[in-house]
């Protein structure tokens, strides 16, 4: 029996030991909310929408459908709820630090969606008559003459619908220049770096080319002497990634393009990286031929969970002609959609229905209309410090296998070396959750072994980047250490770690009750 | 500026710890060629918010919109009523700026919406499973195309001439690189969807047989007889729908016997937006689960036996199989396919049966005030919610003089197949929910103006 309690401690609850939190009836815990299936909530007779009171009028000759479609519905406050729910359980850049390598995870300004939003860009349709939607096409030819003069280039496709569909625009237009001289049946193999993203590769295939691969030297770049022993009469190009995917810039990249615009062929530079020199390098002064640019990487259109992204691609004057339609042209009688094949008889064809990513579009000429060219300088000055100053910072604790060739460009690469036995990459990432960070991009690039990239973005002050650092240098010290806590990580996370194996070896991507 | 939060005393330290004398130092590895020491000449510098707010909604103002005029275009793109909630939704920051749910334990919320995505579009569609989306219909068309070429070891496809031409453009462009055979049937201003024409195409070489359903002109191709003349060959039927709404009154593809089902998702939660971001949808049966391309969100458990949601089967992508993957896509269009649930979510299989219900009664609506203008003829024996209209002059003059009265009045076909002078005066009509009397009376007393 205990004493009375003056000290507004209340002994009915038991000790509190800190060991394991008791079990609630709900299965929630505070602002800890579990959120069931659409499909375990919604009702087939339900609906959160309500439309005018018309009598249908259905013709004879439509053949119905025998059954309504089996789909639950949710009033509006069940829904609002239910996906308010669902997106607390979803980590993102609004929360914080976002060091995804390669993926660029910069601040959404909220202009940009409310520019989005407007009513001349939102609530057009893309075969109105050109006369009705002026506006809309000079956003596209500002847009297009911006990643025209910020690349050095000739021209610009503006329709790719992302970054790999941008490469697949990149190496038609290569393969239709290659048809025009009367080389594409012979030309048939691109060169793609070990360091690639796996887009490039596959890319190259679906483009109609065979793919070969070119190591990389210990420095972390292209292997100069590798590439140019390859170069030959079967040779259409070479995709490169510059900055690459170690974080490096491609300082032989001019010979490079030299020699492989002599040997006859042409250079796809993946733009992914474009971020760390924006504003600063002109992709068409490093011989560049096509190069695409990931409108939700350097230009902050929201990556919303998974696109949708946006990936016009620059071209030089040699592939200019052989861009796809629509093109939008600007002169002296305003801008104007060119879509029939008659009207560009070179234009290797059509990426997509419509004419590209306008709700992209929008966003990113708002983005970069707010940054100006001293702006966009100084965004790829302060993304390359900050990753420099991960790199300094973290050296003494986590390996850092291509540091010793001195600076690196907007993110900076680790490896898993000197971690204890039985301790890996993804132990290290999986803590970080628990420190409340979404971890860096893990195992990619491929020629580093557990590597860790990390690409903080110009988005982060010095106190968030110092605060990350601090988790970092922790996380370092427990897996060299081999502290076990750390396998068992995330902890506080809405989920433990998945059963990955499971759910491939017993797929279930519907539900069924 | 108002982005960067780093200032001149931060770079300053964070350059000491770096021990670099100046950012230049940083860049050392570019080509001395290609430095530049300044900002690119000759373009603006930064601006502020309200600058460039301003600067964008007057070229906002310089375009006629769906809300203020008249709108009947379709073609691939339909204006349906959003729920407000929708957008809301959309924009919590959580869903905005999260990425590829790559670290599951901190993305539930963005897997379990592709998890319920994913059953709700395969019940749409009458199949067994969905990805989690494509980049659009167009490009969905040609992943299916592939898909089938895989599955079938065949490299031919019949395109039915009532496939959205951009859709066909974008399906031979592809072939053309990938070095695949289409029979490409045209295009044909009839009553009836070219079925007859599709099943005389199909061979023993068919790996796919493409048909739209409701087609570009609005007909309603029998899908259940073309099914079966493909499978008779062993061909795939893969099914375009560009119109989902369309199948709240008419039955699902898969039901009617197509393995592949594909489509433009659109015309819930996403809006107009000029053509894009738009949304892939992609169903097919389960026994092509190993050769679907996209992503796959599928349900697993976590360590304490918690349900959880996983992106899955990647071996089938390219970032494991590289030039062997199933497709090059690396992203979804996931923002778009989460405004399409939560849609469909409110609208529920009651609701989106109203919706079709309202969309289809409007057309017939329109179709008869239109029809008893002057010299105007309805070209369908039926549609849902879009037909096609014969008049007595080149649709595109029409359509450019509606829109000087302030009506967008339908697109004219020859904007989709611009080498055929023989289709110059047709003209394509839809209506939705959003169409009202007044609409269609303002749309009838333009076009007998226009005409006489």
């Amino acid at each position: 029996m205990n004493d009375i309690n003056t000290a507004g401690w209340r002994p009915s609850l038991g000790t509190i030991d800190g060991a394991a939190l008791p079990d609630t009836v709900t299965g929630n815990r505070a602002l800890d909310l579990q959120e069931p299936l659409l499909f375990e909530i919604g009702h087939a007779d339900r609906s959160g929408v309500d439309f005018d009171d018309v009598e249908p009028d259905v013709l004879p000759t439509l053949p119905r459908r025998a059954a309504r479609v089996d789909l639950p519905g949710l009033s509006e406050p069940e829904c609002v709820r239910h996906y308010t729910r669902l997106s607390r359980q979803n980590y993102a850049i609004d929360l914080g630090l976002f060091p995804l390598g390669s993926c660029t995870m910069k601040h959404n300004p909220r202009l940009n969606e409310k520019v989005a939003r407007m009513p001349g860009f939102a609530a057009v349709h893309p075969l109105q008559p050109q006369s009705s939607v002026r506006g809309a096409l000079t956003v596209i030819a500002e847009l297009a003459d911006w990643l025209v003069r910020l690349t050095g280039m000739a021209a610009v496709a503006m329709s790719p619908k992302a970054g790999a569909h941008g490469e697949l625009c990149g190496l038609m237009a290569i393969h239709a220049a290659l048809d025009a001289r009367g080389e594409g049946d012979t030309r048939r193999v691109i060169l793609v770096p070990e360091s690639a993203h796996g887009t490039n590769p596959a890319t190259a295939a679906f483009a109609g080319f065979a793919v070969a691969g070119i190591p990389a030297g210990p420095d972390g770049r292209i292997d100069l002497a590798a590439l140019l022993a390859r170069l030959g009469s079967d040779v259409a190009g070479v995709m490169i990634t510059n900055p690459n995917t170690c974080g490096l810039f491609e300082r032989d990249i001019k010979t490079i393009a030299d020699a492989v615009h002599a040997a006859g062929g042409y250079v796809y530079c993946d733009g992914a990286n474009f971020n760390a020199i924006v504003g600063r390098v002109r992709p068409g002064d490093l011989g560049i031929d096509a190069m695409h640019i990931n409108l939700h990487k350097t230009f902050s259109t929201p990556h919303g969970g998974g696109g949708p992204g946006s990936g016009p691609v620059v071209l030089s004057a040699a592939l200019a002609d052989y861009a796809p339609r629509p093109h939008v042209v600007g002169d002296e009688t305003g801008v104007r959609l060119v879509e029939a094949a008659a009207d560009l008889p070179q234009a290797f064809g059509r990426m997509c229905a419509f004419h590209g990513q306008m709700g992209m579009f929008t966003r990113a000429l708002a983005y970069i209309l707010t940054h100006g060219a001293d702006g966009l300088r100084q965004v790829s000055d302060d993304a390359v410090l900050n990753a420099n100053y991960v790199l300094a910072s973290l050296r003494d604790v986590l390996d850092a296998p291509f540091a010793g060739s001195g600076p690196c460009m907007h993110e900076a690469l680790f490896s898993d070396h000197g971690f204890a036995e039985g301790f890996s990459t993804l132990d290290l990432a999986k803590g970080l959750i628990d420190e409340g960070f979404h971890p860096m991009t893990v195992y990619f690039p491929l020629v580093v072994h557990g590597a860790m990239l990390i690409e903080p973005t110009e988005t982060e002050s010095r106190a968030a980047l110092d605060q990350f650092l601090g988790a970092m240098r922790s996380l370092a010290v427990r897996a060299r250490a081999g502290d076990p806590a750390l396998r068992a990580a995330p902890r506080h996370a809405p989920r433990r770690r998945l059963d990955e194996t499971l759910a491939a070896r017993k797929p279930r991507l519907v539900w069924r009750g | 500026m108002r982005m960067l939060p780093l200032g001149a005393a931060d770079r300053a330290a964070m350059l000491a710890t770096i021990g670099a004398q100046a950012i230049d130092d940083l860049f050392v590895d570019v080509p001395a060629e290609a430095v530049l020491h300044g900002p690119i000449p000759g373009l603006p510098l930064h601006a502020s918010e309200r600058a460039v707010e301003r600067h964008m909604a007057a070229l906002s103002a310089q375009n006629l919109t769906a809300e203020q005029a008249p709108f009947f275009c379709g073609a691939g793109a339909y204006r349906h009523h959003i729920p407000a909630s929708v957008d809301h939704l959309i924009q919590r920051g959580e869903f905005l700026t999260a990425y590829t749910p790559y670290q599951p334990e901190i993305a539930q919320g963005t897997l379990q919406v592709l998890f319920e995505f994913q059953t709700q579009v395969a019940r749409l569609f009458g199949c067994d499973v969905a990805n989690a989306s494509l980049y659009d219909g167009s490009t969905a068309c040609w992943e299916a195309i592939a898909m089938a070429t895989r599955v079938t070891r065949r490299n031919r496809a019949v395109l039915s001439g009532g496939l959205h031409p951009h859709y066909a453009e974008t399906a031979a462009t592809m072939a053309r690189f990938a070095g695949d055979d289409l029979c490409m049937l045209p295009t044909r201003a009839e009553a009836d969807s070219d079925d007859a024409a599709v099943i005389a195409a199909i061979d023993g070489q068919t790996a796919a047989v493409v048909v739209q359903y409701p087609d570009v002109m609005g007909r309603i191709p029998d899908l259940a007889a073309i099914a079966a003349a493909a499978h008779a060959q062993g061909a795939l039927l893969i099914a375009v729908v560009t119109e989902p709404v369309a199948l709240g009154l008419i039955e699902s593809p898969g039901a009617l016997g197509a393995d592949v089902v594909v489509g433009e998702g659109q015309a819930l939660g996403v809006g107009l937006q000029f053509g894009g971001p738009y949304l892939g949808l992609f169903a097919c049966s389960e026994k092509f689960l190993r050769q679907m391309p996209g992503r796959l969100c599928g349900e697993t458990v976590d360590a304490d036996g918690k349900r959880g949601f996983v992106l899955t089967l990647s071996t089938r992508e390219q970032h494991i199989r590289r030039e062997k993957a199933t497709s090059n896509i690396c992203t979804n269009s996931g923002l778009c396919a989460l405004a399409f649930s939560i849609h469909l979510s409110l609208l529920g299989g009651s609701g989106l049966e109203r919706m079709a219900s309202i969309s289809h009664s409007r057309a017939v609506a329109t179709a008869r005030a239109l029809g008893a203008v002057a010299g105007v003829s309805v070209i369908n024996h039926t549609w849902f919610n879009e037909f096609a209209l014969r008049l007595p002059r080149p649709a595109a003059d029409v359509v450019e003089a509606l829109a000087a009265r302030g009506i967008l009045g339908g697109v004219p076909l020859s904007r989709l197949c611009p080498d055929r002078a023989d289709l110059a005066d047709v003209l394509l009509i839809a209506a939705t929910e959003c169409t009202d009397m007044h609409d269609i009376a303002a749309l009838a007393a333009a076009l007998g103006e226009v005409l006489a």
